[in-house]
């Protein structure tokens, strides 16, 4: 069903011996395997005689990362940037023959975003968060990007159009929104972030999972149950992928299980979940209020070892300050509100709207230290790692710069307490992380960083998170034996790989950068039934004759917003 | 070609979008639909740069004369005299696309520039709030769909942005608001009775100066401390302001945008501050949001690029090999003021017109390389002139409304004139050509 596009792989081959393997997919789990490249692909044997080798010289090997979503490029995340240049400072670094210059460190500039990643051996970042009517901007920015392969979620859920639909039922014209609205923003999959909240935020105002979006008069749970089925119509690689209502607010825990309980019973086109709920964090929380603020991870966690139809990303805290910023209008604003910190906030015509505040989060703080544990409880408590996805909702919970941290928390129970006896004390009284023994090993640290992301977004079907032959030759090399337990030493290989290979590029070679090539991004385009377009088009065309400011004609973003095109085809399954 | 629908307009922060022009002969013969006057003449295109020039100097401190060039002659000067500035400037940028800033800021890193952009001169006080304050704020179509209330604080738009009230705000009609301005309130604040503050259902107006003053007391009121607020605060009696409050709290969505009326008069940056901690206390009431209009039609997507690329969003020093922000004193008009760059590229901009005296006669002394489609006060002391393509008519590009929505310009004809993109990155090869053909030298 798919077909790659254009991209540019590293010509010639490449040997990569005595590296100990952990390639999940293909259930390697830390063999001594040799990886046999050649232009730009895994292959099962090399031809030439004289092949450029890598000696990993027993160090752990693992598939190019794989975030599954982290706020990297467009309008937020630049007003990010934009009203921090006190963030801006801490980052800078100076260029070098083959980089540009960097800046930030929760809002990062593009160069920094690309070699940042790079550099803790992540080549996919999927841009979690995109507006439609500005999607011209995320691309820009994306573009931008160094090495990274990208893509991005376009919002479609506070949308006029598809509650108009969802109101009457009309599921096949949803699809066929939904299917006009990826192939007009060259989006990936379907994202929904506070359904039906961020429309009534356009007075001010939110919404709860049943209560009716004012003047649509369709609830947030109807929304979420719409788009699911919508999504199914066709054989998407990702599942919707939902930022529940009531983020941060304690006692959601209960929102987010019904939203699970929604979607039970829909009928996937394609062998993966029904829904990835994103920073489950934010989500799993209980109590009435900040006073009695309680870890739910422990309900959310037991929902999901029960189901099968649901995946998480964890959207872990990194202590510290950050940039929060989500589509999620009312919940910024609430934020705002509790520090008093500045607040930038845009809503965006008939789809979405987003706010932007700094945060800190600090473990002298009962609320955070409980926040903090949550992540990692999630992560700890639910028992199949391949329904796990390492987060921090970058830069929401922290900066992704934080990502070895979290890696060496996972692997050591000794880190977290130490990490607990420095905290407020409240995380022994109100989280269940202290009480946990589990570590997680390097194969399960691969999992939820490139194997299971991969999978959920469906992206190991296009050569994405894993080394089996066929596969992009994406490829980190970590400067640790698979032995190593010092949690110190764990984090500091996260943080810099021995080697990240793009590719089949060698692109950081001892923790620098040393090559930059452009990165492709990934799309999808809905093959939906012209008949059902035209009829929605006439919908469409109205809403834009009258409401948008911007006309139709010059709403699609062009071909030339995307010269590194990756196209994946997702047939009508009905 | 014949007739061309959906033309998006390359004059002011506006960027009308549904604009027919009859294309004939490779000419825009006529503009049918959409554009104001202004956007109108643009599109219709007036005098031009005729070719690429340098200026020809017999003595020192003679005014020379330009002499017409190839574009290759002029390019080739242009990167001579910025490979050999110690100090260089790049200034300029907000009437060109955005692919042509991201070059921009390329050469910026190459030679160690400090890049500015007209915000530094225009809506720079707004981004020093938003950097103090945030901004909360929303797309135009926001305002046409919901907003009953719209404030024009200090901004002229019946004469400056002539399609603004009509496509998005006070006379547009849209979802909630299908009658148009007869359910809409128009308060206008200003220092004078200006076009606009004719059609306001109630009209401020303030004294010179006293914008600080009158935001406060609008604050104190919607917080609720009437009994802190003069009787007269800034030429306005207590009872007007009273009225606005009204009108304020009772909006379902209100909206103000500011002008440069704002920005740049006494308190500047800190008007805007004071205009954004009103919009806050305002939105403890109902639904408030604020914008400012922005001038030039790509001012707010340099803006974007710039920040994207360097993490600031103008007046960004690149000597350091980083990034180092420091308005007031890397702002283009300081640095010429302080006689510190040494060589000047100004593109799509006109300093020579709008910078203060002293900056100007610095500029005019230095060695100026000028890239625009048309003449301007800079053309007359500018050492290299290099005509560019007209992006929105003869090229294409992205571009960032007021509202920071991205839209792309069209092309309407064809054009020997090099594009502002292809100029930029033709400089920054020839720079780079120098450099290396100097480090071999060095060895």
């Amino acid at each position: 069903m798919a077909e790659g596009g254009v991209s540019k792989m590293a010509e010639g081959e490449l040997l990569i011996k005595n590296g100990v393997v952990f390639d999940p997919i293909n259930g390697v789990k830390g063999e001594k395997k040799e990886i046999c490249i050649r232009d730009g692909k895994v292959v099962a044997e090399l031809k030439s005689p004289n092949v450029k080798v890598i000696d990993a010289e027993g160090r752990v090997v693992m598939p190019g990362g794989v975030d599954i979503h982290s706020h990297i490029a467009g309008g937020k995340v630049n007003s990010g940037r934009l009203f921090r240049p006190e963030d801006g400072r801490k980052g800078v670094a100076v260029r070098t023959k083959v980089c540009r210059v960097q800046s930030g460190y929760s809002v990062p500039n593009t160069f920094a975003t690309g070699y940042r990643y790079a550099k803790m051996g992540y080549t996919f970042v999927m841009e979690a968060a995109m507006p439609p009517l500005a999607a011209r901007h995320t691309h820009e920015e994306l573009v931008d990007i160094p090495i990274l392969d990208n893509a991005a979620l376009p919002l479609i859920d506070n949308n006029w159009m598809t509650m108009d639909y969802v109101k009457t039922g009309d599921t096949d014209l949803l699809a066929a929104y939904v299917a006009w609205i990826m192939k007009a923003t060259k989006g990936f999959g379907v994202k929904i972030v506070n359904p039906g909240g961020t429309e009534a935020w356009g007075w001010g105002k939110n919404c709860g999972l049943t209560d009716a979006v004012p003047t649509f008069d369709v609830t947030p749970a109807e929304i979420i149950k719409g788009l699911a089925e919508a999504n199914e119509r066709f054989e998407m690689p990702h599942s919707i992928h939902v930022h529940t209502n009531m983020l941060g607010h304690p006692g959601n825990f209960e929102v987010t299980k019904a939203t699970y309980d929604l979607v039970k019973g829909v009928k996937t086109a394609k062998d993966r979940q029904v829904i990835h709920t994103t920073h489950t964090q934010f989500h799993s929380y209980g109590g009435t209020n900040w006073g009695d603020f309680v870890s739910k991870a422990d309900a959310i966690s037991d929902y999901i070892n029960q189901n099968e139809h649901a995946t998480i990303d964890i959207g872990s805290v990194i202590l510290g300050d950050t940039t929060t910023m989500t589509a999620d209008g009312p919940m910024e604003y609430s934020l705002h509100q509790l520090t008093g910190r500045k607040w930038t906030n845009h809503d965006v015509e008939l789809e979405t709207g987003s706010g932007i505040t700094p945060f800190l989060y600090s473990g002298k703080v009962s609320v955070h230290t409980i926040q903090w544990a949550i992540g990692q409880e999630l992560a700890l408590l639910v028992k199949d790692p391949w329904k796990v996805a390492l987060t921090t909702d970058h830069p929401n919970a922290g900066p992704f710069i934080g990502y070895p941290i979290l890696i060496s928390m996972l692997m050591s129970k000794k880190r977290r307490d130490e990490a607990a006896e420095e905290m407020h004390s409240a995380i022994f009284k109100r989280a269940a992380l202290p009480s946990i023994d589990r570590e997680y090993d390097l194969n399960e640290i691969a999992i939820i960083t490139r194997g299971m992301t991969a999978k959920a977004l469906g992206l190991h079907e296009h050569g994405k998170g894993h080394l089996g032959v066929g596969a992009d030759a994406d490829v980190a090399i970590y400067d640790i034996s698979p032995e190593e337990r010092d949690a110190g030493k764990i984090q500091k290989a996260f943080l810099n790989t021995k080697y990240t290979i793009k590719g089949g590029e060698v692109v950081v070679k001892d923790g620098e950068v040393v090559a930059t090539p452009a990165g492709k991004t990934y799309f999808v385009t809905p093959e939906c039934d012209e008949g059902l377009t035209e009829e929605m088009l006439v919908k469409l065309k109205d809403k834009f004759e009258h409401y948008y400011s911007v006309n139709f004609n010059n709403y699609p973003v062009q071909d030339a917003y995307v010269p590194n095109p990756y196209e994946i085809k997702a047939s009508w399954s009905g | 070609m014949g007739e061309v629908t959906d033309v998006v307009c390359s004059l002011c922060g506006c960027v009308c979008d549904d604009i027919v022009v009859e294309v004939e002969d490779n000419e825009v013969k006529k503009v049918k639909k959409g554009a104001c006057a202004v956007g109108k003449s643009k599109l219709m295109g007036h005098g031009r740069i005729k070719s690429p020039a340098v200026r020809e100097r017999k003595g020192e401190g003679e005014s020379g004369e330009l002499r017409e060039c190839s574009y290759d002659e002029a390019i080739k000067k242009a990167a001579e005299i910025l490979a050999a500035a110690r100090r260089p400037l790049l200034y300029g940028w907000s009437s060109t696309v955005c692919e042509a800033d991201k070059v921009g800021v390329e050469l910026a890193e190459e030679i160690g520039a400090v890049i500015d952009n007209t915000a530094s001169v225009c809506h720079g006080p707004s981004v020093l709030a938003i950097q103090d304050v945030g901004l909360p704020s929303c797309t135009l179509g926001e305002v046409k769909n919901r907003a009953d209330l719209v404030i024009y604080w200090g901004a002229n738009p019946a004469a400056a942005h002539a399609n603004h009230m009509k496509r998005y705000s006070f006379i547009s009609k849209g979802f909630w608001t299908a009658e148009g301005k007869k359910a809409k309130k128009l308060v206008v604040v200003d220092v004078r009775k200006t076009a606009t503050a004719k059609m306001a259902d109630v009209f401020l107006q303030i004294e010179q100066g006293k914008d600080y003053l009158v935001f406060s007391a609008l604050r104190a009121l919607l917080y609720g401390y009437e009994d802190v607020v003069p009787d007269e605060v800034g030429g306005v009696s207590k009872e007007e302001l009273l009225e606005v409050v009204k009108m304020m709290k009772e909006a379902k969505f209100g909206m103000t945008f500011f002008g440069m009326g704002v920005t740049h008069t006494g308190g500047r940056h800190n008007n805007i501050v004071n205009a954004i901690q009103m919009t806050r206390a305002a939105h403890t009431h109902t639904k408030f949001s604020i914008m400012p209009m922005r001038g030039h039609y790509n001012v707010a997507g340099i803006n974007q690029v710039c920040t994207w690329e360097t993490g600031f969003p103008f007046a960004v020093d690149l000597s350091r090999g980083y990034p180092w922000y420091n308005p007031g004193e890397l702002s283009a008009t300081d640095l010429l003021i302080r006689r510190e760059c040494d060589a000047a590229l100004i593109i799509a901009s006109d300093p020579g017109a709008h910078f203060p005296g002293e900056s100007v006669r610095h500029l005019a002394k230095i060695p100026v390389i000028q890239i625009d489609p048309f003449p301007n006060p800079t053309t007359e002391f500018a050492d290299v002139v290099i005509p560019a393509a007209v992006s929105g008519v003869e090229a294409e590009g992205n571009v960032y409304r007021m509202d920071n929505i991205p839209i792309r310009l069209r092309k309407l004809v064809e054009t020997e004139y090099l594009a502002d993109e292809e100029i930029v990155e033709r400089i920054l090869q020839e720079v780079r050509a120098i450099k290396e053909k100097e480090g071999k030298e060095g060895e």
